[in-house]
């Protein structure tokens, strides 16, 4: 059972978190003049990393979405950054 | 003589039977170690070819051992009866054995051994068929049986903890190495397998800082639960998984056992070593035993194994063992490999002398140690120790060979753990004290051992190519020598094919005395070092870990929760049948007739009166902001912003791959403020959803998501006499179709509430929809059911609605659609050629794919007849000479208002195919169904707005067919024991009680929270995970830009603000909130919350039990919890279920 660093609650159970994907891809825009390769490119290709892997993660109990450096060989979790400021 | 007693009982005896036979042991014994009182030598039969065995050892360790027990009637199958306390009345049966042990029917097998070698099954018993073998051959082998009335009750707790440092063995290194830590100011949960802590120090001896060892590890361990760190003992750390999460088993005597989950910022293993057997021929004969396990058996239970004894062995630790069995009274003899090997007092030695030869078929009678005979009744084998490094192991530490030590010993050390004591490698107690109180973060000297020991000095001695002779390397899945040099012939040579090739090492045991042997007999058999060989993998759990332990209490109802509505109660009052539709529990329908009966019952009433149906479940997710136009329209296939406020629309959410998600109804109440209505299935999906696209894509400071859907309890009224029902409900809502037209909603108040009165209609009838808040809900239903007395109102359950839905050709996501349906493929298509902005799927509906003519397209399917298309049934094209899948039926009924069937399904090109016939298979029956569209009742929609008043029978009243009128009904309201009666619910128990707290003012904040504070709340106290927060206005932290502000009364105010800022709902009804305290609330909220409940964390969210929570403190002993209310009463069960102690 994996531990998560949420930027906001911090350290919490694997089991408190969904995979959101990974991180940087940005969505093809506008549909009009997107060709079919890019966007299955998109909606399908992975790089699937072995090794250091950068994702988006969300936390469900407080619903923030968030960048988490990770290992998938080791899993260890290098670190993880929110991609928003703060309210207050 | 057999084995006996060394010293007077203390305490009464306890009888039990082994095999049938009465026997009597004594307290603190195990099981073998009463057997071995008993002189009772055969305790089992093996695995396949059903040789006796005697006990081999006095720990985890044990192969041999297995019995079924029963107490209680109850039978625990497979216990190892080495450590297993005994109880009186216990009846104990050997496994694998019949009728007894002693006289195994079976034992005729070990003649027939040279033809069922390893892996005999692979290449044997072959033809004609191996299954005509397989039930005799699997009977004739295996273990002990499982009991069919065995189910233990479910109560077994699962404990979350943390530590600063984990020390997994209380031994002479573990006691040190927690003494240690504890003096350096760290907590310390210190673990033992054992009933008491002391490892080795009990049976083996020593003195420790100049008092005896046992005495020593007592008061060490006293010290530390003094000082409030844990000592668990009877507990085993079975497993280490991801970022050091440690598992362990704790059995409590007189009670049920518990999991233990600990998150230990460092972990210390102290776990020892195991002794391993010589290999020499018939090495497994009863009375072959462990030296060491001789030794525990006399100092611990007072048991002398044997009155004359040989003890062989290869290293120096047996000699200790030698003199004690020696002085105790049995007359030993020595046999050492090594050439120098001193005698202790009393005993016979022959140096450099190995066994040659075991006499006695059921047990040792003699032994044949360098050509010379020796009578003997027992003979105690020591071959070496092989350190326990499974928790180093698992945490993916690599290990190393050493030769002086002849064992594997952890390599190069694996972060935030340390490996001290004889399961490094460090033998000998001053040793391991020291590399305990080393591994501990000890400064200073270590705990003093005074007593001068030798070394310990090892020759090796492994197996040897091309012995003679049955040499036994696994006891309990009988592996021998020849059968590890038989898969090293077939060239199963690496230790991962040796084990699954002969099974060595894959036991109850998991190889703990053998692997070490396995592989070195591979390594001389293939002429490869040792280390070169290498060792199988290590995987938890570490020892038999019953299912019981690792379910914890998720089970029956405790297990996958369904949500429970807030009218449940009066739902079953009614009459109901319950199932579960979408997570939830929901009526099917009322009434005692059958299903078909009741069934076809209200969805014909309901075509003439007017049906009130509990809609609660439909999501309310409120976006709200300057930008929330912009993320509905985004997330919807149909523009929404567009709609004037007031204005309902129907419309489909699609994943990225053009797929129909859900659909649903928005209503917008104004250009900052919509009400997003989907199936009850999916809300969470879309707040999701939702969520993410307002972080992803929007200005997040712009547009709010808060899921309202517990806060509001939905009653539709539907038929022709609904709206008659709805006016003289009173509600202040001008309902004439003027002012009230279908695909619109307005406000009004019921008993001082705000009630929104919604018109949209899922049964193609005039509707309404009254929404209130969910703790008006019973006064609302009592009114309605009172109303709608004269106008024949009646309660109206989910599958009557699903057929009068299906009348009509409304879908339901996810049953009518499948992975691959699109919106076109319903027939919509409009926002797919019209809209020029972006929304969610879009480009995924101009792929060749989602253009292609033959899709499978949603179509009405019309049969002559009375009898249903069944469901799932595939339409088939047989163009191509063969039998080709075009689609299948997804919904299908016998419509009591039509009088005839009808269905719903996907089939390809089926818009364009209106009209044409296709072919229906279902399980071999080929039936004819007209392609037709979806609406089959009302196709004009007149009824929608048609004038009040009762309706004529529109159909001829036909009974309904195909469910057998007097089956029970499948009633899911029978597994959820009904809700608590919340006015009187309260629990107290030790040391902790628990109520629920009503009349909290709760409002859902979002945004800037500040401002938000100064606005709805000044002088509020923030409060985050487990934090203190004693009086009202409270501020929960939920998120970084979302708070739950919490008061002591009820707010009332608008149900909904768009602040400056900022937003706010009413969230009054949404949390049920309990409050729990005590002095044992930390223990009970240690089996709730996986979450660090001491990290400060900033957000009071967190699951509980599996559900999400808000969990806070008003005192330090007294702590808040708000649940999601459709959650409320699974998690008070979890409560009021929670076992003692």
């Amino acid at each position: 059972m994996q531990l998560f660093p949420c930027p906001f609650c911090g350290s919490r159970d694997e089991t408190e978190f969904h995979f959101g994907g990974e991180a940087g891809k940005v969505r093809p825009e506008p549909a009009g003049e997107t060709d079919a390769t890019r966007w299955s490119r998109y909606l399908h290709v992975n790089a699937n990393p072995k090794g250091a892997t950068s994702e988006i993660w969300v936390h469900d109990t407080c619903g923030e979405f968030f960048l988490m450096e990770r290992d998938t060989v080791s899993h260890a979790v290098t670190g993880s950054k929110s991609l928003r400021a703060e309210e207050r | 003589m057999s084995p006996k007693r060394t010293d007077a009982a203390a305490g009464a005896a306890i009888p039990f039977t082994f095999d049938g036979r009465h026997h009597e042991g004594r307290a603190g014994d195990t099981i073998a170690s009463a057997l071995l009182a008993n002189g009772v030598r055969i305790v089992g039969r093996s695995f396949k070819y059903h040789r006796p065995r005697g006990i081999w050892g006095a720990w985890t360790e044990e192969p041999n051992a297995l019995v079924d027990v029963s107490l209680d009637g109850r039978t625990t199958p497979n216990l190892r009866a080495t450590t297993e306390p005994l109880v009186a009345g216990m009846a104990v049966r050997s496994v694998n054995a019949y009728p007894t042990a002693e006289g195994d029917r079976g034992a005729f097998l070990d003649r027939f051994s040279a033809f069922i070698p390893a892996g005999f099954y692979y290449k044997t018993f072959l033809w004609p068929d191996w299954h005509l073998f397989e039930p005799r051959i699997r009977a004739m082998a295996g273990l002990g049986r499982l009991d069919p009335d065995n189910s233990p009750a479910a109560d077994w707790p699962q404990i979350n903890a943390t530590c600063d440092v984990l020390v997994v063995g209380a031994g002479p290194a573990g006691l040190a190495a927690a003494m240690a830590a504890a003096g350096a100011g760290r907590s310390v949960i210190l673990i033992d397998d054992r009933p008491q802590a002391g490892g080795s120090l009990l049976h083996r001896g020593g003195t420790v800082d100049g008092i005896p060892g046992a005495e020593w590890a007592a008061r060490v361990a006293g010290e530390l639960a003094a000082d409030g760190h844990r000592v668990l003992t009877d507990t085993t750390a079975y497993g280490i998984y991801d970022h050091d999460l440690v598992c362990a088993w704790q059995r409590r005597p007189g009670r049920a056992d518990a999991l233990w989950r600990i998150r230990p910022k460092r972990i210390v293993v102290g776990a020892g070593a195991i002794e391993r057997p010589l290999v020499f021929a018939d090495n497994d004969r009863p009375g072959v035993m462990s030296a060491d396990a001789a030794l525990f058996y006399l100092r611990r239970h007072g048991v002398l194994v044997g009155s004359r004894i040989v003890v062989a062995a290869n290293n120096s630790s047996a000699a200790a063992v030698a003199g004690a069995l020696a002085a105790a009274g049995a007359s030993v003899t020595l046999a050492d490999l090594r050439a120098d090997a001193t005698a202790p007092e009393g005993v016979a030695v022959r140096k450099g002398a190995a066994i040659e030869a075991v006499h006695g078929k059921r047990g040792v009678e003699a032994v044949t140690v360098g050509g010379e005979r020796i009578e003997a009744d027992a003979l105690l084998v020591s071959g070496g120790w092989t350190p326990t490094v499974h928790l180093f192991c698992q945490a993916r530490g690599k290990l190393r060979y050493d030769d002086a030590l002849a064992a594997f010993v952890p390599g190069d050390p694996v972060d935030r753990m340390a490996v001290a004591g004889a399961a490094n490698g460090k033998s000998g107690l001053a040793v391991a004290l020291a590399d305990g109180w080393k591994a501990g973060g000890g400064e200073g000297a270590p705990p003093d051992s005074a007593d001068t020991e030798d070394a310990y000095r090892v020759v090796p001695a492994w197996p040897k190519a091309g012995a003679d002779g049955r040499q036994w390397i696994d006891l309990q899945n009988d592996v021998t020598l020849k059968d590890v040099a038989l898969a090293a012939r077939e060239n199963f040579r690496s230790v991962e094919h040796l084990k699954r090739y002969t099974t060595l090492g894959m036991a109850t045991d998991q190889g703990k005395t053998s692997n070490m042997n396995g592989l070195a007999a591979m390594a001389s058999i293939t002429g490869r070092s040792i280390e070169a060989t290498g060792t199988t993998t290590y995987r938890p759990p570490f020892v038999p870990v019953p299912f019981g332990v690792v379910a914890g209490r998720r089970r029956g109802q405790l297990f996958n929760p369904v949500r429970r509505l807030v009218l449940e109660d009066a739902h079953r009052a009614a009459g109901a049948i319950f199932r579960e539709y979408g997570g939830w529990l929901r009526p099917a329908w009322y009434g005692n007739g059958s299903e078909a009966e009741e069934v076809a019952r209200e969805a014909g009433l309901a075509r003439q009166t007017v049906g009130i149906l509990d809609g609660s479940p439909l999501g309310k997710i409120e976006v709200m902001g300057p930008d929330a136009g912009a993320l509905v329209d985004f997330n919807s296939y149909s523009t929404l912003s567009s709609l004037k406020p007031g204005r309902i629309r129907y419309g489909f959410m699609l994943t990225e791959g053009g797929v129909v998600y859900d659909d649903g109804v928005v209503s917008k109440v104004s250009d900052e403020h919509y009400i997003v209505s989907c199936s009850s299935g999916h809300v969470a999906g879309v707040v999701a959803r939702l969520e993410e696209w307002r972080q992803d894509r929007f200005d997040p400071a712009r547009v709010f998501v808060h899921n309202s859907t517990l806060q509001w309890a939905t009653l539709t009224a539907t038929g022709p006499r609904s709206r008659e029902l709805v006016a003289a409900l009173g509600l202040g809502v001008d309902l004439s179709d003027a002012a009230l037209p279908h695909m619109v909603f307005a406000e009004g108040s019921f008993e001082g509430g705000l009630a929104r009165v919604a018109r949209v209609s899922f049964t193609g009838d005039r509707s309404y929809e009254v929404s209130v808040a969910s703790s008006q809900a019973h006064r609302l239903l009592a009114a309605m059911l009172e109303v709608g007395r004269p106008l024949g109102a009646f309660p109206l359950g989910s599958e009557a609605l699903l057929l009068l839905r299906a009348e009509k050709g409304y879908l339901i996501a996810g049953k009518d659609t499948d992975g691959t349906t699109m919106p076109q493929d319903l027939g919509i298509t409009g926002p797919r050629d019209k809209r020029r902005d972006e929304f969610v799927g879009k480009r995924s509906l101009f792929t060749d794919n989602a253009r292609d003519e033959a899709r499978r397209q949603f179509v009405g399917l019309a049969v002559d007849g009375a009898e249903p298309l069944p469901t799932g049934a595939h339409g088939v094209d047989r163009s191509g000479g063969g039998r080709r899948s075009i689609g299948y039926v997804t919904s299908s009924y016998f419509s009591p208002a039509l009088g005839h069937p009808i269905a719903l399904g996907l089939i390809e090109s089926g818009l364009s195919r209106l009209g044409e016939t296709v072919e229906v298979v279902h399980l071999g029956r080929a039936l004819m169904a007209k392609i037709v569209a979806p609406c089959a009742f009302d196709p004009e929609g007149t009824r929608l707005s048609a004038p009040d008043g009762a309706a004529g029978t529109t159909g001829p009243d036909r009974p309904a067919t195909g469910v057998a009128a007097k089956a029970p009904p499948f009633d899911r309201g029978k597994r959820w024991a009904p809700l608590p009666d919340w006015r009187s619910a309260g629990l107290v128990r030790d040391g902790w009680t628990a109520k629920r707290v009503p009349g909290l003012g709760q409002t859902l904040v979002s945004g800037r929270l500040s401002e938000a504070a100064a606005a709805l709340c000044t002088g509020a106290t923030e409060v985050g995970l487990f934090g203190i927060a004693g009086g009202s206005p409270r501020l929960v932290r939920i998120a970084r830009d979302r708070a739950l502000i919490v008061r002591d009364a009820p707010t009332g105010g608008a149900p909904a603000t768009n602040g400056p800022g900022f937003v706010a709902t009413r969230a009054d009804d949404i949390f049920a909130v309990f409050e729990l305290g005590g002095p044992g609330l930390r223990g009970l909220l240690a089996e709730m919350v996986t979450a660090d409940l001491e990290s400060g964390s900033r957000s009071a969210a967190v699951l509980a039990c599996g559900v999400p929570i808000l969990l806070y403190r008003t005192a330090p002993d007294r702590a808040r919890l708000h649940v999601e209310a459709a959650h409320a009463a699974y998690l008070w069960r979890w409560l009021e279920t929670r076992p003692a102690g």
